[in-house]
């Protein structure tokens, strides 16, 4: 189906990466948002909170993270399409209740523009230690789709993709930004209503009584119904059977929890995204997502300039992980250079699908800023020279940090 | 709901009175001999009866704990939620589809606890719907903890010596916080509280009904009041019906006098109520410039 031209803002703007995905959630069909301010994506919530009412769509500020996600899920279940806003500590405290999504199957995007951490971390800068939290974070076996755009055109078109795949696999959908990408401002084209794809909901046609709400298609995904259709939904925290009723026997738990990671994992090649470029015959390949894939590009291009052979892979889709893809390249090239703006997250996925085959050289950034060309370029040539196998994760440090810790620590035996 | 057990299990070919409004195959339930909740559960179904209510559009939202688990007793759409989040989650029904009446239906540990914070915004907001707080002065469903309700002086197993922190008392934070329907039961006031269930399922806005239940397992066993029916007898004793009494007067010391009542019924625009009028006035505004 495609998108409701009264939704659509067609147009040409020049707004930051906050305010691309506040209009993309609105194009997408996005009927609510409930959110809690946290910097640095209150521009997401301030621009859908604007646009929104002349849409018939609604923002409404909770009174904090708890809440807004729980008012997600539930108005996910009433039927409508749905998103919250938030950042590291508040994406923290929201953590039980996308376990809660997950576990009842139900719809919803969450834009998380990622801040320099831990904790409080640095509100205004950017970071990207949530990766792993998005993955793992709740409690329990459960799996989710995260996607990292990396320019505001990016924000309005992958979340509009956010809102198509949740809806489609019924399950929470991440995008994985950050502070450079949320507070970059470019041009950003929202084009006409009817060439923007829209997935609508895979709601349950047919009698009542022959509804069985979590009794999955082929594709191991249910249809859904909402409260109100008459169906006496019974919708439950709990591990529960087809028909939604609480199990405690430890087969079915197998079986439930199996279909709960299964409906991503086997439909895994309809959902990665990658952008590939050189990649063909490559000696090195620097993996990166969200604002580490801009930077790396230059650092890429003067490689190039040396004469290395080095290609790019930029995980669109970071979950779930293009495990088949890093495997085959670990076949053919001598190393991976990752570069992420944490210490260490993704790049441990890199070598654990690399086995050995390939050296993983990762760039640890602290946050509160992004590499520069150099750390890249300085990674790239040592991978590129290096011809021994290293086993583990080979550690380069950035500029910044060779500068800071010019001794290194001092490490007590 | 001991009575309905029974009732179904000698006569398997009638139809049970509320069998439209529970889940007949989940019964038996999980709650102990002697537990109140039922009651609740009874005096609710009975009140959906008298409201004459349309079923299929009302929602019924629980957190965690023994009453915790009435949404997935009720026949209604039900929502068996993350603990404390039962008030948000059902911001989000009722927001997500105005049509909806939406109940939640939860403990005091679940709604005053650890969900106290959205208490008291959606009673501020008043988001319209019926909340119906089963306090039985503890955290049973784990074993028996204190909890904010607890009076003081009463014993629970993390306050072994008695509870030393003074108790929440429920109707002043609701009507505090802006509710425009506060009361309070006990499960012995049955008929009370099904007519005050009905009342509050036809008023618009955040509506708070306390129902004070016994925890014949934990609480009574711990502070050896004797089992579910000498709770019953010592409400029957010391209950006083107090209508329109002044919410900062229900204090509830431990074992004294319970004041129950029908306390605040008022009228207040609710969320949507304002955010409609608001949306209307902007696209008048819109329409003018």
């Amino acid at each position: 189906m495609k998108a409701d031209s009264k939704n659509v803002k067609t147009g040409v703007y020049c707004v930051d990466g906050d305010v691309a995905s506040g209009y993309g959630a609105l194009a997408a069909g996005c009927r609510f948002i409930a959110g809690y301010p946290i910097t640095p994506s209150t521009e997401a919530a301030e621009a859908f909170a604007q646009i929104a009412p002349s849409a018939g769509a609604l923002f409404i500020q909770m009174e904090d993270e708890l809440a807004s996600i729980a008012a997600v899920v539930g108005a996910s279940w009433a039927g409508v399409k749905t998103m919250t806003i938030t950042s590291g500590p508040g994406y923290s405290l929201m953590m039980e209740t996308i376990g809660f999504g997950a576990m009842v199957e139900a719809p919803f995007v969450l834009l998380n523009i990622q801040r320099a951490g831990p904790s409080t971390g640095v509100p205004t800068k950017t970071g990207q230690a949530d990766m792993m939290q998005c993955r793992w974070g709740s409690a329990g076996d459960y799996e989710i789709i995260a996607i990292s755009p990396d320019s505001p055109q990016e924000m309005f078109d992958y979340t509009i993709k956010a809102f198509n795949l949740s809806e489609i696999y019924r399950c929470p959908v991440m995008i994985m930004s950050d502070e450079c990408v949320g507070h970059m401002t470019e041009k950003v084209v929202v084009p006409a209503a009817n060439e923007i794809d829209l997935e609508p909901r895979r709601f349950y046609q047919g009698p009542a009584d022959g509804y069985i709400p979590f009794k999955p298609d082929k594709d191991l995904v249910p249809k859904m119904a909402k409260a109100g259709d008459g169906m006496r939904l019974y919708v439950t925290s709990q591990l529960h059977d087809e028909n939604g009723y609480p199990v405690n026997g430890s087969n079915y738990k197998r079986a439930f929890t199996r279909r709960l990671v299964d409906k991503i994992r086997l439909n895994k090649h309809r959902i990665i995204e990658l952008r590939e470029e050189e990649t063909d015959d490559a000696e090195v390949v620097v993996i990166s997502y969200g604002i580490t894939s801009r930077v790396s590009a230059r650092g890429i291009e003067k490689a190039r300039e040396k004469g290395i052979k080095v290609g790019s892979l930029r995980l669109v889709t970071v979950f779930p992980f293009p495990d088949e893809r890093i495997a085959a390249l670990a076949e053919k090239v001598k190393a991976f250079v990752v570069p992420e703006i944490n210490y260490g997250q993704i790049a441990y996925d890199v070598e654990r699908c690399s086995a050995g085959k390939a050296n993983v050289v990762v760039i640890p950034h602290g946050g509160s800023g992004v590499h520069q060309p150099k750390d890249i370029l300085d990674a790239i040539e040592y991978a590129a020279g290096e011809d021994e196998k290293i086993k583990g994760i080979i550690e380069q440090k950035t500029l910044l940090e060779r500068k800071v810790f010019q001794e290194g620590y001092v490490v007590r035996e | 709901m001991q009575n309905a057990e029974i009732k179904t299990k000698e006569n398997m070919e009638e139809i049970h009175p509320l069998e439209n409004l529970l889940r007949m195959d989940r019964i038996p339930h999980i709650w102990c001999p002697g537990c109140g909740i039922g009651l609740a559960v009874s005096a609710f179904a009975a009140a959906m009866e008298k409201a004459n209510v349309d079923l299929s559009k009302v929602a019924i939202v629980s957190g965690i704990g023994c009453t915790g688990r009435v949404a997935g007793y009720v026949k209604l759409d039900s929502f068996h939620t993350t603990h404390g989040r039962p008030i948000a989650f059902a911001t989000g029904i009722k927001l997500g589809n105005p049509d909806m009446k939406v109940v939640v239906f939860s403990g005091d540990g679940d709604l005053i606890s650890i969900g106290g914070n959205h208490f008291i915004h959606a009673a501020r907001r008043n988001v319209d719907m019926l909340v119906i707080c089963v306090n039985n002065f503890i955290y049973a469903m784990t074993g028996g903890q204190v909890a904010p309700t607890t009076p003081l002086g009463a014993y629970a197993t993390t306050s072994p010596f008695g509870c030393v922190e003074t108790p929440f008392n429920i109707p002043y934070i609701a009507d505090s916080s802006g509710a425009v329907y506060v009361a309070r039961w006990t499960a012995l006031h049955i008929r009370r509280l099904t007519n005050s269930m009905a009342e509050a399922l036809n008023k618009r806005g955040f509506k708070c009904i306390e129902v004070i239940a016994p925890c014949a397992m934990y609480y009574s066993r711990i502070n050896k009041l004797g089992d579910g029916l000498d709770m019953m007898r010592f409400y029957h004793d010391n209950s006083e019906v107090r209508n329109g009494e002044d919410t900062h007067n229900l204090d509830l010391a431990f074992q004294t006098k319970i004041t129950v009542g029908k306390f605040v019924d008022r009228e207040r625009p609710t969320y949507t109520d304002l955010y409609k009028k608001w949306l209307s006035e902007l696209k008048d505004k819109n329409r003018e410039g």
